[in-house]
């Protein structure tokens, strides 16, 4: 996080999003997230259910509005824009979605669906040259063109996948959040996606937030890598250091979680996690993880460990490590 | 594989889904063995027909559509497909039982889990006494980590890896001799995974039971299982102990295909290999080889003739590359 010069594509500082709840009870969905990403990079945001990943996404859309801190997109402090002022925005911001069965009109063929954004947004001026960019859109993510008068039911999970990566790409963005978009198809086709979504941002220059809950995929896709914990990012580095040298414990854990598809580890006794996550629902002050980790001491409880760059570009929120 | 009595041999077994339409081909004559307290994993992407084969065991294919038109699946000597509805039920939930992919469906939300796992106790136990069968609940639901006390609980106040713990101890109440487990962890965060497959593994160990291990993660194939099956498009392409597929040299183009599909761990590959093309309809299989449209080895005869299972020992597979192999054994 050093770069002065160049300016990050997408910045947080201190951002939160507290939902209320019946009764008064605050859900701290994303508490404190501060992250840069740079123009070309891509960065993974892994954790398990329910630790906020999804709304960190969607608040850096601003399609939640957040409860405080500061979100800057290339430089400009987005936080407080209107829905007017986000609409100029949006241009260069997409979303792809986890479930390519939920995300599409099933009442709108493919080339209407892929066209429909450029109408809304009036970016060409005839329908004709709206279709005709639809249709180059198909050919750059390898979806053949005699789908386009095809209806959503009509094609498979990795078809829609790409439907909704052309519908993410017609309005030419910077910034593309892709939330969990590989998590619902076969590996043989979540490897195509994933070819897919590389070979883009490398063409295209595009900058991606990869939320996922598949290390080995962030792992692949991503240059940093944040870990997520009950709304905190409990670890960010680059990725293979992160993979190679991971400091908090819950990120060792996630790792040795994965099963992998060697039988020689087979039987070696691997270090298991105990218990659950807890709930985001009222917090106490303390580290979140202190409850399941096995290096807990009384300051895990008492007070939340600071966000320490202990090695350049490697940030980890741990008193085990940060030596308090 | 062969020293060993098996607890399951499927032979040849084809089972169709039929409509007023068209008609499903969803398994092709497979044929699987499982050895007691041994575990086989069988693999394969969606619609490959894993769950299909595994409700055939149980004959709970859905009624309306479901046919098996060939074939013997055989449990511990007994022909199942040959039982009467009532015979079969002694056998289901009691000497052989699964549990189901998503704990959050299979479960009754206006039952507390306590009655729930309760009733599949007293139905395979009769005469036994109330206080027996709670005593019998409160046993399996320590064994798979939950405590007693929360027999009275309804689902919905248990977490989703909680929930699966239920159902499997709801599984494993009657100590079966085979448990089929249809993608038990696929809907857990991967810690939650680590905990459910260390207790199954663990269980299965203390129980001596077999398990049929249907999953579509290689990871979690090698952690588990000591024979494996790859399926596609209703057959088996590949078969063998874990060593066979994991370590072996020789394999079906679609098992590497699948290998190079995972993103790996250790080394950052620029691109993935994806196997190009899709899974084949399954109303309308391709003729020869039902994997030669996505083949990049792919010869004229694997489009005209399905290859014949080649078996080298404990390994099989299904595969025109490979049939040269035999000839050249055979002199």
């Amino acid at each position: 996080m050093s770069s002065e010069t160049r300016v990050p594509v997408v910045k947080t500082v201190d951002l939160k999003k507290h939902f209320k709840l019946k009764g008064g009870a605050l859900l701290h969905a994303v508490d404190g997230i501060n992250m840069e990403i740079f123009e070309g990079e891509t960065l993974g945001v892994v954790g398990e259910s329910g630790c906020g990943k999804s709304t960190l996404g969607r608040t850096i859309l601003k399609l939640i509005e957040p409860t405080s801190g500061k979100i800057y997109f290339k430089g400009e402090d987005i936080t407080n824009y209107s829905v007017r002022q986000m609409r100029r925005l949006r241009q260069e911001m997409q979303i792809i979605f986890q479930d390519p069965y939920a995300c599409l009109d099933a009442r709108m063929s493919v080339i209407d669906i892929i066209a429909e954004y450029m109408f809304v947004h009036r970016l060409y001026k005839s329908k004709a040259e709206t279709y005709a960019r639809a249709a180059e859109l198909m050919d750059q993510v390898g979806l053949a063109r005699r789908y386009a008068n095809s209806y959503p039911h009509e094609l498979d999970g990795g078809r829609r996948q790409r439907i909704g990566i052309a519908r993410a790409l017609s309005l030419g963005p910077k910034m593309i959040v892709c939330d969990e978009p590989v998590s619902a198809l076969d590996v043989s086709i979540q490897a195509q996606i994933l070819n897919l979504l590389m070979d883009l941002q490398d063409e295209l220059k595009l900058t991606y937030i990869f939320v996922t809950h598949d290390l080995s995929v962030v792992k692949h896709i991503s240059n940093k890598i944040m870990v997520m914990y009950l709304g905190q990012c409990v670890e960010l580095a680059d990725s293979d250091e992160l993979f190679q040298k991971p400091l908090h414990p819950y990120t060792k854990a996630l790792l040795a979680a994965i099963p992998k598809p060697d039988i020689t580890l087979r039987g070696k006794e691997q270090k298991l996690i105990r218990g659950e996550v807890s709930s985001p629902i009222n917090v106490k002050p303390g580290c979140r993880f202190a409850a399941r980790c096995e290096h807990c001491t009384e300051a895990c409880h008492s007070k939340d460990p600071e966000f320490v760059e202990v090695e350049p570009n490697h940030f980890v929120s741990c008193f085990l490590v940060n030596g308090r | 594989m062969s020293d060993n009595v098996p607890i399951l041999n499927i032979k040849d077994l084809k089972v169709v889904y039929k409509t007023d339409l068209d008609t499903v081909e969803a398994v092709n004559d497979i044929s699987l063995t499982i050895g007691k307290g041994k575990t086989l994993g069988l693999v394969g992407e969606t619609g490959a027909g894993k769950t299909t084969t595994a409700l055939s065991i149980l004959r709970l294919l859905p009624a309306a559509t479901g046919r098996i038109l060939n074939g013997e699946v055989e449990f511990d000597g007994e022909n199942l497909l040959e039982l009467s509805e009532h015979q079969m039920q002694a056998y289901r939930g009691n000497r052989i039982s699964m549990v189901f992919q998503d704990p959050m469906t299979s479960l009754n939300p206006v039952l507390t889990v306590g009655e729930q796992i309760a009733e599949a106790v007293s139905l395979h136990n009769d005469g036994l006494s109330k206080e027996a069968v709670d005593h019998r609940v409160e046993e399996v639901l320590q064994m798979v980590g939950i405590l007693p006390e929360r027999k009275v609980d309804y689902p919905h106040q248990f977490s989703g890896g909680m929930k699966q713990r239920v159902v499997i101890a709801m599984a494993l109440c009657c100590e079966p001799d085979l448990l089929i487990a249809d993608e038990p962890t696929t809907a857990l965060d991967v810690t939650i995974q680590a905990q459910v497959l260390a207790m199954m593994r663990e269980l299965r160990e203390r129980l001596g039971m077999s398990m049929l291990m249907i999953t579509h993660d290689l990871g979690i194939v090698a952690q588990t299982c000591d024979d494996v099956a790859i399926m596609y498009a209703g057959e088996i392409l590949e078969a063998g102990t874990a060593e066979d597929i994991f370590t072996g040299e020789d394999h079906h183009p679609y098992t590497v295909g699948l290998f190079n599909s995972i993103p790996n761990l250790d080394s950052r590959a620029a691109r993935l290999k994806p196997i190009p093309g899709l899974v084949p309809d399954p109303t309308d299989l391709p003729k020869g080889c039902v994997f030669s449209p996505r083949c990049e080895h792919c010869m004229d005869i694997c489009r005209e003739r399905r290859p014949e299972t080649l078996r080298l020992g404990t390994h099989s597979l299904r595969c025109h590359l490979f049939t040269d192999r035999k000839e050249e054994e055979a002199k």
